[in-house]
């Protein structure tokens, strides 16, 4: 460790902290509510077969946590006459 | 009417044990009576920490399954006679433990004692569950470090879904108890602050628990500090804390050993 580096240290709990709060976040949403991607996908897939005809099985939803960031991933098929169209959104 | 309350932490190492005795000793001392019970079947220990390792004949696992008695298996304090322990099976494994012995073990217990102070194995396993399926109220044991901190929230997640209080309704109430709390490290910002701690959890603070050399002391000698070294810093920290679970409002504060002029100057170097 520099002599610079020493003087500059930076306290660590801060980032415990931070950390600690984003992975919670997301911890909690999956344990507090371990239904939470099948529901998701449930009512997803109702909103949207209202105006397009998809199959469930053609539907994928994902979580996932990143270094600062926690993603919701959703993968939908579609069909249409003259072939496939992929939608992700 | 007995409280039933779990010390629990889901982590391993952060105090469980110690608090226990030191929670369940401290109660008596103020003339309830308390029984502790181990739920760490195959890994018992809280009868080593309380010195009663020589006099375990029965245990918990013998009284679940209709072996032995509850008068046969309790073990009575030396030191604090309102104070008693229900040892854990060294030998035998947690899938022992039945939903229906565990719950008659506790029913009869509540028409004996004040306190029924279950001690939770680390883990969310069936020992974990059965030590908090039946509690009225939960103490977290945390340390103010990351893993103990997310497996405590992991822990007040089980406690508000999967207790018989949760089951039913209610809110479960749930307190943290913050070991080996370092002010100085704490106020360096490397270690994490009370506040810091409190914020994340969002549960009410029953103690801290300052980090400390008593509490091994009163370990090694098989005895809960706070009838160890009364006056130490954590047994002080312990006694408020369980003044305050009995109702009384006692200032949150981080309790310090209390050193001689000549200890102060020597002393720190060595510690």
């Amino acid at each position: 460790m520099s002599v610079l580096k020493f003087f500059s240290r930076r306290s660590s709990a801060p980032a415990a902290r931070e950390r600690l709060q984003l992975l919670l976040a997301h911890e909690r949403a999956v344990f507090g509510r371990t239904d939470l991607v099948a529901q998701l996908k449930d009512e997803i897939l109702a909103v949207i077969a209202r105006h397009i005809s998809i199959h469930p099985d053609n539907v994928r939803i994902k979580t996932d946590t990143r270094d600062t960031l926690a993603t919701l991933e959703v993968d939908i098929e579609i069909r249409t006459p003259n072939g496939g169209l992929k939608l992700a959104g | 009417m007995a409280e039933v309350l779990v010390v629990t932490s889901g982590k391993g190492g952060v105090g469980k044990t110690t608090s226990t005795a030191a929670l369940g000793a401290a109660l008596a001392q103020t003339g309830q009576n308390v029984v502790v019970i181990d739920f760490d079947v195959g890994l018992r220990n809280l009868d080593l920490v309380m010195g009663a390792e020589r006099r375990v004949v029965y245990d918990l696992i013998n009284v679940v399954q209709g072996d032995a008695n509850l008068n046969q298996a309790l073990i009575r304090d030396k030191r604090v006679d309102t104070l008693s322990l229900l040892p854990a099976s060294q030998t035998r494994d947690k899938d022992a433990l039945t939903a229906e012995g565990v719950e008659r073990v506790i029913n009869d217990l509540k028409g004996r004692f004040d306190w029924i102070i279950c001690d939770s194995p680390a883990g969310i396993e069936r020992g974990a569950y059965f030590a908090m399926r039946h509690a009225d109220l939960a103490v977290i044991v945390t340390n103010p470090e990351v893993s103990s901190v997310r497996d405590s929230d992991r822990i007040i997640g089980l406690l508000d879904s999967k207790t018989e209080k949760a089951e039913r309704g209610e809110q479960m109430e749930k307190l943290l108890l913050l070991t080996r709390y370092d002010p100085v490290r704490a106020e360096r910002g490397d270690m994490l602050k009370v506040d810091d701690v409190l914020e994340i959890l969002s549960i009410p603070l029953l103690g801290i628990i300052p980090e400390s050399p008593e509490v091994l002391k009163a370990s090694n000698l098989g005895s809960p500090v706070t009838l160890a070294n009364p006056i130490s810093a954590p047994a002080r920290a312990y006694l408020d804390a369980a003044r305050r679970l009995r109702g009384e409002t006692i200032p949150m504060t981080v309790p310090s050993e209390r050193k001689s002029f000549l200890g102060g100057l020597f002393g720190r170097r060595a510690a």
